[in-house]
């Protein structure tokens, strides 16, 4: 199968590392990426934060960008809600019918990685080895604006060597929030507080989500403890295999 | 509604929907009590594991919350009209219905009703519209005394204090402080009063009793009001409101206009809705309902007060107005992580968490609330816990839309913003950004030196390491 990769903004710029594993996890699994180059972000920090305004044009850019392709494919749940549940609206709110017309089509092509290998793709067995204790944290948009439900965890159930751990609490919130950490610091720390207890809790090495900004998040609260516990992108452990 | 006017906002000055600092700079003092946040995880997870239970032996809880939302929808779309059929129902049936733009007017209507029946106290059922509007502190203006009857509201009025959660307004209070405040403030406590919680209920069984016999003016709220039949109820857990609404000789109920539903089949959602996903109780233990006056049987003198206050404005509103599908629950509250961790007091609002934070902004106009759609993570948990499906994380999104719109002149944010859309839409600048983000290595050891308003990042979390090169070089180069 062919597929375009919405790489997102925060996983080009930040952590290449879990858009680098989505590439090398579907190519081992005998598909086609392509990735169009034309793509910048989806415009959810802008809607999120009140400039719809401002988001318009990257609404239209990501539109324009992947509507020639059947099936696209996004390592993260928060950038797939926003493209599934805010570029029509935006397009909408700025009068653009047809805009809006093809920001649906676009958004049911467009698929979280968990969603795209289970729903579409058909496996649950990925051929990963990742030998360590692991924790799944389900982020807050995968969960309730994708509805990925057990997806991730069926995926990593099939890891040989990996010893998953559950987590306590697991779906309330890490406190990221996009400019919410920031706006509000003290309160998004706060809920970080509470979700690292509950990952150290486990004893699990490692945290793993289906989002970077919210193990941006986490993993930010777990070094400046220097707990020793690290967070990796679920793209990355279904894409270790023995020979790496 | 063109009876009511134009809509306006809830006038300033009056009432209790408006805090006197932003929620962060408040959140901030609450976060740091550790009782506090001790009595909220413990309450709100509590009443969460015994709503999930409640809703899961329902299986059909779904379709009740579609035909919840679908009965407000339907309600809102004509609200004008089954207002006026609910006066006319009341009105045959006895009672009098009084209209009230606002806060202002409500008060003075209910302050003169009181003073007409020559009594200088009255007994009260919990409402949330009274506390809106500041009643309580018009009453004792004018002379009059107001005595909460719910024992949490007791607690709240006798500690002077403000309520912090919708159904559970003394959430923030433990036994140890309701004992001092009871020794304080009410009249004839026992001395050797103790921290007991069945011997602290006693104290106020006693002094609530006494209170009920001896008041004949009762004021109350109304969980619904309904248009065919013009009959009113209430749902409570003590029995105080039934005391109160009908021992009384007088009853004037304020209730907000969004609160009519069109028929007497609606409670049928409404009455399987509401304690499930409120108390988490199959059923609540009172549902007080009359219908304007019975001779010989109950208050033979019965006013309903029908308050606007914004409401109006908030039915403006196409994205705004499901907030005024609110049945109370407090659902959301419970949910909240944001709540859980400040309480409700952050809020500054009677109406706190998220329900409030999208119904307060828009009852007094976003910028006299502007910090609240900011309050909330969006994670989405109050949407999936509302029994009437009210979309909360669409409404915040559409009131931070709307207070970044009422600026009229660029803010530092409002540039940075457009500055960063221009640069995404321009993929050789946002290669280009892209690579001076490698710079974030300047702001010190893993960020600890970046400016305000990043700082709030690096205050507690560190930042990622700068990768050596984009996906998109790696991709060039492969």
């Amino acid at each position: 199968m062919r597929i375009a990769l919405f790489v997102t903004c925060l996983a080009d710029t930040m952590f290449p590392a879990a858009a680098k594993a989505t590439v090398a996890l579907l190519e081992r699994l005998g598909h086609e990426v392509v990735f169009p180059p034309e793509q910048t972000c989806c415009g959810q920090m802008h809607v999120n934060t009140g400039y719809q305004k401002d988001a318009l044009p990257l609404v239209r850019r990501h539109v324009k960008t992947f509507l020639p392709y059947d099936v696209v494919v996004a390592p993260s749940g928060s950038c797939v809600g926003s493209v599934r549940h805010q570029h029509a609206m935006v397009a909408r709110q700025a009068g653009d019918e047809r805009l809006a017309t093809r920001a649906e089509q676009v958004a049911s092509r467009t698929y979280e990685l968990s969603e795209l290998l289970v729903d579409v793709l058909g496996v649950e067995d990925v051929g990963a080895y990742y030998p360590h204790r692991v924790t799944y944290h389900p982020t807050c948009h995968s969960l309730r604006l994708l509805r990925v439900g057990d997806k991730p965890v069926r995926l990593l159930r099939r890891v040989r060597g990996l010893d998953l751990v559950e987590l306590a609490a697991a779906d309330q919130c890490c406190g990221f929030g996009g400019t919410f950490a920031v706006k509000n610091a003290d309160t998004s720390t706060a809920m970080l507080a509470d979700k690292m207890r509950h990952v150290l809790d486990t004893g699990a090495d490692v945290c793993t989500a289906g989002d970077a900004s919210c193990l941006m998040h986490i993993g930010g609260g777990l070094s400046r403890l220097r707990t020793g516990v690290r967070t990796v992108h679920l793209a990355e452990i279904l894409a270790s295999t023995e020979a790496s | 509604m063109t009876f009511l006017g134009m809509p306006t906002t809830a006038p300033r000055g009056v009432g209790n929907l408006r805090g006197d600092e932003p929620f962060p700079a408040a959140a901030r003092k609450a976060l740091a009590n550790p009782q506090l946040r001790r009595n909220l995880h413990h309450a709100t997870s509590t009443i969460r594991g015994k709503s999930a239970a409640v809703i899961a032996e329902l299986p059909d809880w779904q379709q009740l919350r579609d035909a919840g939302a679908a009965i407000k929808a339907d309600t809102m779309a004509r609200l004008p009209e089954l207002l006026e059929q609910l006066e006319a129902q009341v009105s045959a049936a006895g009672g009098v219905v009084h209209w009230a733009a606002d806060a202002n007017d409500a008060n003075r209507i209910v302050t003169e009703l009181v003073r007409a029946t020559g009594q200088d106290r009255v007994i009260k059922v919990k409402s949330m519209a009274t506390q809106e509007i500041g009643l309580n502190e018009a009453l004792e203006a004018a002379g009059v005394e107001p005595v909460e009857t719910d024992l949490a509201e007791l607690i709240v009025q006798l500690g002077h204090d403000k309520p912090s959660h919708i159904l559970v307004p003394a959430i923030h209070r433990n036994r140890a402080e309701i004992r001092e405040i009871f020794l304080r403030a009410m009249p004839g406590v026992d001395p050797a009063l103790t921290d007991d919680p069945p011997v602290l209920a006693a104290a106020a069984r006693r002094y609530l009793r006494e209170t009920f016999l001896n008041t004949k003016v009762a004021v109350s709220g109304a969980n619904f009001g309904i248009a065919e039949t013009g009959t009113l109820a209430v749902v409570e857990s003590e029995g105080n409101g039934r005391m109160c609404l009908t021992l009384p000789e007088t009853l004037i109920t304020v209730m907000g206009v969004e609160k009519v539903v069109p028929t007497w089949q609606d409670l049928e959602v409404f009455l399987q809705l509401l304690p499930r996903a409120s108390t988490g109780e199959r059923m609540n233990p009172y549902t007080s309902m009359w219908t304007g006056v019975t001779a010989g049987d109950g208050p033979q003198n019965f006013h309903l007060v029908l308050l606007d206050n914004g409401r109006s404005a908030v039915l403006a509103d196409d994205v705004g107005r499901q907030a005024l599908h609110c049945i109370r629950c407090s659902a959301c509250l419970n949910v909240c992580p944001v709540y859980e961790r400040t309480g409700g007091h952050a809020y500054g609002s009677v109406y706190p968490g998220p329900i409030g934070a999208v119904l307060s902004p828009q009852l007094t106009g976003v910028e006299d609330n502007a910090s609240l759609p900011y309050a909330s993570s969006l994670c989405g948990a109050c949407l999936d816990a509302c029994p009437v499906k009210i979309d909360i994380p669409s409404i915040l999104v559409h009131l931070r839309a709307e207070h970044v719109a009422a600026k009229k002149r660029p803010t530092p944010e409002s540039i940075a913003m457009a500055a960063a859309a221009y640069t995404m839409d321009h993929p050789r600048l946002y290669a280009a950004a892209q690579r001076a983000a490698r710079l974030s290595r300047f702001a010190g050891r893993r960020g600890r030196g970046l400016p305000p308003p990043l700082n709030g990042w690096t205050a507690s979390r560190d930042l990622p390491e700068p990768p050596k090169e984009t996906f998109r070089q790696w991709w060039a180069g492969r």
